[in-house]
């Protein structure tokens, strides 16, 4: 294949990019006594590096959980364990307990850096170039195409290389889930896929897609044959890797329960700071934060989630496809993302993961949902002073989409679905652009400090309401248009 | 990319070419925050010193040892950026304000030179008008057009140089090449007033004018030429020469007016030309007289060893301290200016005798002009590794035409390239420039290789595995050199082995232009009076 170092070229360009971004500044620089999720990284590897195992997640004098106390799956710890390893080489004073508390240095932050670097070549670049290297019916240069646009989205280079965190390992595990289950390497996907759930539990989100994908596998192969053997391999598969994974943690209940509610902080409240989904937007209205009682609002959470996601779901159980997963994916997390308890704003990232992959089928679409997306993340993005690689990689990203993806090459139906969605876009462009020059510029009214902040998260959660909406009827409508075509031909 | 089929290719018109240059300013906006040199504090300086001196002092004044060393045309477009940069930070503007920085003056520099590339740009959208579309083939990533594009448009050195290190190298080259392009459009008055204003802005392009002057001569102001190719010596136009000379001492009087009505171009031409500057720069750049040096220093050492020579009548300061001194060589003759500009002058006569003798349009032009560059990176006094880009950006245009040029060009890149590495020494840029130049290298020698699959490889086995040996260089000298107890006794180790190793690809690619410019290219139908 004479395209291949085109390949090549493009993975270079995405590294290029990602480490031009990691130039900037971080989360919590300089900004004593908490500092930011760096600092976090930092303390989890001084925190599993120097206390054994029992006490990882667990309040003590040497680990302060009020601190950055440890509250992702085993996974992270061990890779945080990895990382600090390596760090004693360097330079112990990085990861010595207690003394290194708020370190920052030049070289420190370049080691920092190199570990995301190296965890997104390892896991989430190979993930992407392989997908795109997998699509069917679509020429090499539209793969490579692909691969580009996906590298470059905006999103997942600006918090993990800018804000600093790991996505691109549960995001790169996931999408080597999806790869497999869609490849029909069942068993590996689900592997993968518990690996991501095990490196970060919001990816629960798309927990739900992937075990209706495989049930509706096991339905179609037949419960009483191959199907029933599918299920029980993929089941002993998740109970492997699961156990492998909290082997540590299962000696004694008290580990496992402790482990549990580090994970799920259900003590939390509905949402915690500003965040673009329903319950925050509707609080602007109604403090339902405050007026309902706590277990009322996780049932309200949990009713709203699962209606807006079930739709979707038993179709894909029904009729599971590749193309109605990755739509399922999306519409699930988004579902998850706007109706579901503590959602953080780079929480959308898993949603943005999903529309990546279509990108190649709705290419207007999710150019438009993964700009909302990262503009969505815009007031944390702003605290980390990372105001110029945003504005630069969404236009970037902006530019290579429209060039890549002719929006009007297709089929005149869709053409004037497209132009009715064409002044949307354009409102839609032009209240995010202004939305962003007047956070950058104006003060807010002293009365309404957090006023800008609010405005976009909301405009994002009207978006995203928008854009549910969209992706189910999508998936709906996939079934009726491929039943008519069949009954066509 | 955009679209599939010729047609589309065609449609897409300038879209494509819109695309890789907003991708690269994007990528030039990206790199804001990287590391700057001492370069950043020179603009600064000089945008202090035309803003609040009179134009009596410019070449006088010496606070900050970053003096205005270059032509008039430069200090004022340093002038027209201050009236800009008033507004934005209005102390970088003072004279006593060394070493002043801060977040507005550093975004102020950088979208400077982001915003004069416009004219770089747009010089490299005329120049691919210029380029024979023969080889057109139905894909657009194919096309001579787009692959000259982005070997222009995304030329790693530029890059570097421009929008890491800080220069302002853009706009000039741009200057440079919208002159040559003009020269192929049949234009030359135009080709010439640019080139003459590029003179003025910076004076390095001095090295390339011996190209311009034999070839207006000889293909512009002798309308005709005999039937068997040489000079008519009767179609003489006195009113061409005449109209050539007008521009070129218009502009320089436009340039050097003021300062000859002040009596200072004495002075003007001491900033201009420092030959006390030693034989070579505090890094030696990959030419000849690295070479000459490291042969040099070799040949004393193993004079010591086998006690042929006195201990006592070597000098001290060592060439490989890296200091900017005038020093003495211990084996060889001694070097001077004036060696270094007979040993230049004539490694540029071949190129330029076969220009007037057997003119080939502006293609033999080009590449004359290639030649003498590399010429005087070669054999020039005290010149600066970032001068082989004044080869590089004008070889990519001969490049995408023909096979043996691409072959040489892909040498001339990758070795050029390579020896700018020592530029940014800072850690956190490392990982930025191994993966543009890697970045650069790979789509060049693919691309170049998918033009010209239908000749003979554009590499044999020799270039291949020199060219795969500046891998393990750069593994040696930067991650495994600083790790090792030599990094204090002996620091020049590291730009010693690039310096020397870049040397003899730089001196391969300069003897095999020569050839190709002697011995003729068997291009059909170049001869023809164009």
């Amino acid at each position: 294949m004479e395209k291949w170092y085109w390949m090549i070229v493009v993975v270079l360009m995405g590294l290029t990019v990602r480490w031009a971004v990691s130039l900037n500044s971080y989360s919590g620089a300089g900004k004593p006594p908490m500092f930011g999720d760096y600092e976090a990284q930092r303390h989890w590897q001084e925190v599993t590096y120097n206390l054994p195992i029992k006490q990882w997640y667990f309040n003590s004098s040497d680990n302060n959980l009020q601190y950055w106390g440890l509250d992702y799956p085993p996974l992270t710890a061990y890779h945080s364990f990895l990382c600090a390893y390596v760090a004693k080489f360097i330079n112990p004073d990085w990861i010595a307990l207690h003394v290194s508390r708020g370190y920052e240095s030049q070289e420190h932050k370049l080691f920092m850096r190199t570990t995301v670097l190296i965890a997104d070549l390892l896991i989430y670049i190979p993930a992407v170039v392989l997908y795109c290297c997998c699509l069917k019916e679509i020429s090499i240069k539209k793969k490579v195409a692909n691969a580009l646009c996906i590298l470059l989205y905006p999103g997942l280079i600006l918090i993990d290389y800018g804000h600093f965190q790991y996505n691109s390992v549960s995001l790169g595990f996931a999408l080597w889930g999806v790869l497999g289950v869609s490849c029909d390497w069942d068993l590996l996907g689900s592997l993968a896929f518990c690996l991501a759930i095990n490196y970060k539990q919001m990816e629960l989100y798309h927990s739900l897609p992937f075990f209706c994908f495989l049930l509706g596998k096991c339905f179609k192969k037949g419960l009483k044959g191959k199907g029933c053997v599918l299920l029980m391999k993929l089941v002993c598969i998740v109970v492997a890797s699961f156990t492998l994974c909290w082997l540590p943690f299962f000696t004694e209940w008290e580990q496992t329960l402790q482990v549990l509610r580090r994970l799920f902080p259900v003590d939390r409240g509905l949402f915690e700071d500003k965040v673009a989904n329903v319950w925050c937007s509707f609080n602007i209205f109604l403090k339902i934060k405050d007026i309902l009682p706590r277990h009322i609002q996780i049932i309200i959470s949990f009713c709203f989630t699962f209606l807006s996601l079930l739709p979707a779901c038993i179709k894909l159980t029904l009729q599971p496809s590749p193309k109605g997963f990755k739509f399922t994916l999306v519409s699930c997390a988004l579902s998850f993302f706007l109706f579901s308890f503590q959602v953080h704003e780079k929480s959308i990232l898993l949603v943005s993961l999903p529309v990546c992959l279509v990108l190649n089928e709705i290419p207007f679409m999710a150019t438009w949902f993964l700009l909302v997306s990262t503009f969505s993340m815009l007031p944390l993005l702003l605290k980390d002073e990372l105001l110029m690689p945003s504005v630069v990689t969404m236009m970037a990203f902006f530019v290579a989409c429209t060039t890549f993806f002719p929006v009007f090459g297709k089929t005149s139906e869709e053409e004037l679905k497209l132009k009715s969605f064409c002044i949307s876009f354009l409102t839609s462009v032009t209240t995010m652009l202004l939305l962003t020059l007047m956070t950058v510029t104006l003060d807010p009214p002293r009365k309404l400090p957090d006023l800008f902040s609010v405005l976009v998260c909301f405009i994002s959660c009207m978006n995203f309401l928008f854009f549910l909406v969209y992706f189910n009827i999508i998936i709906m409508w996939d079934s009726k248009h491929g039943r008519s075509q069949k009954k066509i031909n | 990319m955009a679209a599939s089929g010729a047609g589309g290719a065609r449609a897409g018109g300038g879209a494509w070419f819109s695309a890789l240059a907003l991708g690269v300013t994007f990528l030039k906006c990206l790199l804001i925050p990287a590391y700057h040199s001492t370069d950043f504090e020179v603009h600064r300086n000089w945008l202090a010193i035309t803003h609040s001196l009179p134009i009596s002092q410019w070449y006088y004044e010496s606070t900050s040892e970053w003096t205005l060393d270059y032509p008039p045309f430069f200090a004022w477009f340093e002038y027209v950026l201050s009236h800009v940069a008033k507004y934005v930070d209005e102390e970088m503007l003072n004279v006593r304000h060394l070493n002043y920085f801060s977040s507005r003056t550093l975004l102020f520099q950088r979208f400077s030179v982001i915003f004069t590339d416009a004219l770089f740009v747009y010089a490299v959208h005329e120049c691919c008008k210029c380029i024979d579309g023969k080889r057109a083939s139905k894909e657009l990533t194919e096309t001579p057009t787009f692959i000259l594009s982005v070997l222009l448009l995304w030329n790693f050195g530029l890059l570097i140089v421009d929008h890491i290190h800080f220069q302002y190298n853009g706009f000039l080259f741009g200057l440079m090449l919208l002159s040559i392009a003009r020269l192929f459009q049949k234009r030359p008055m135009e080709g010439a007033f640019l080139f003459a204003t590029l003179l003025h802005f910076k004076h390095i392009y001095l090295y390339v004018a011996p190209a311009y002057g034999v070839y207006l001569l000889r293909s512009y102001c002798f309308i005709s030429n005999k039937p068997d190719g040489s000079v008519q010596w009767s179609s003489f136009s006195f009113v061409r020469v005449f109209s050539l000379g007008l521009i070129v001492f218009l502009v320089s009087a436009f340039s050097l007016g003021p300062f000859l009505a002040l009596n200072q171009l004495p002075q003007l031409f001491s900033r201009l030309f420092p030959f006390k500057r030693g034989l070579c720069h505090a890094y030696w750049a990959p030419n000849f007289w690295a070479l000459y040096n490291a042969v040099d220093k070799a040949l004393s050492v193993i004079g010591l060893e086998l006690n042929l020579l006195d201990p006592n009548k070597i000098p001290k300061a060592a060439m490989t301290s890296g200091l900017v001194q005038q020093f003495e060589h211990t084996v060889l003759p001694s070097v001077t200016p004036l060696a270094t500009l007979i040993c230049t002058l004539i490694a540029m006569l071949p190129s330029v005798f076969c220009l007037w003798f057997k003119p080939q349009g502006p293609r033999g032009f080009l590449r004359c002009l290639v030649l003498c560059a590399l010429s005087a990176f070669m054999f020039g006094w005290h010149v600066h590794e970032k001068a082989v880009l004044l080869a590089v950006l004008p070889m990519s245009l001969l490049s995408v035409e023909k096979a043996g040029d691409a072959s040489i060009f892909l040498i001339l890149t990758t070795t050029g390239h390579y020896s700018l590495f020592p530029l940014l020494f800072t850690a956190p840029e490392l990982p930025i420039k191994i993966l543009l130049m890697l970045l650069f290298t790979i789509y060049s020698v693919f691309s170049l290789k998918t033009l010209f699959r239908k000749e003979k490889a554009l590499l044999n086995w020799t270039e291949t595995l020199y060219l795969l040996g500046l891998v393990p260089l750069e593994v040696c000298c930067e991650l495994l050199f600083p790790l090792t107890s030599w990094k204090l006794k002996y620091p020049f180790v590291p730009l010693l082995l690039t310096s020397g190793y870049c040397a003899v690809g730089i001196a391969y690619a300069w003897l095999r232009l020569c050839c190709s410019v002697l011995l003729g290219h068997p291009g059909g139908g170049k001869t023809k009076r164009n």
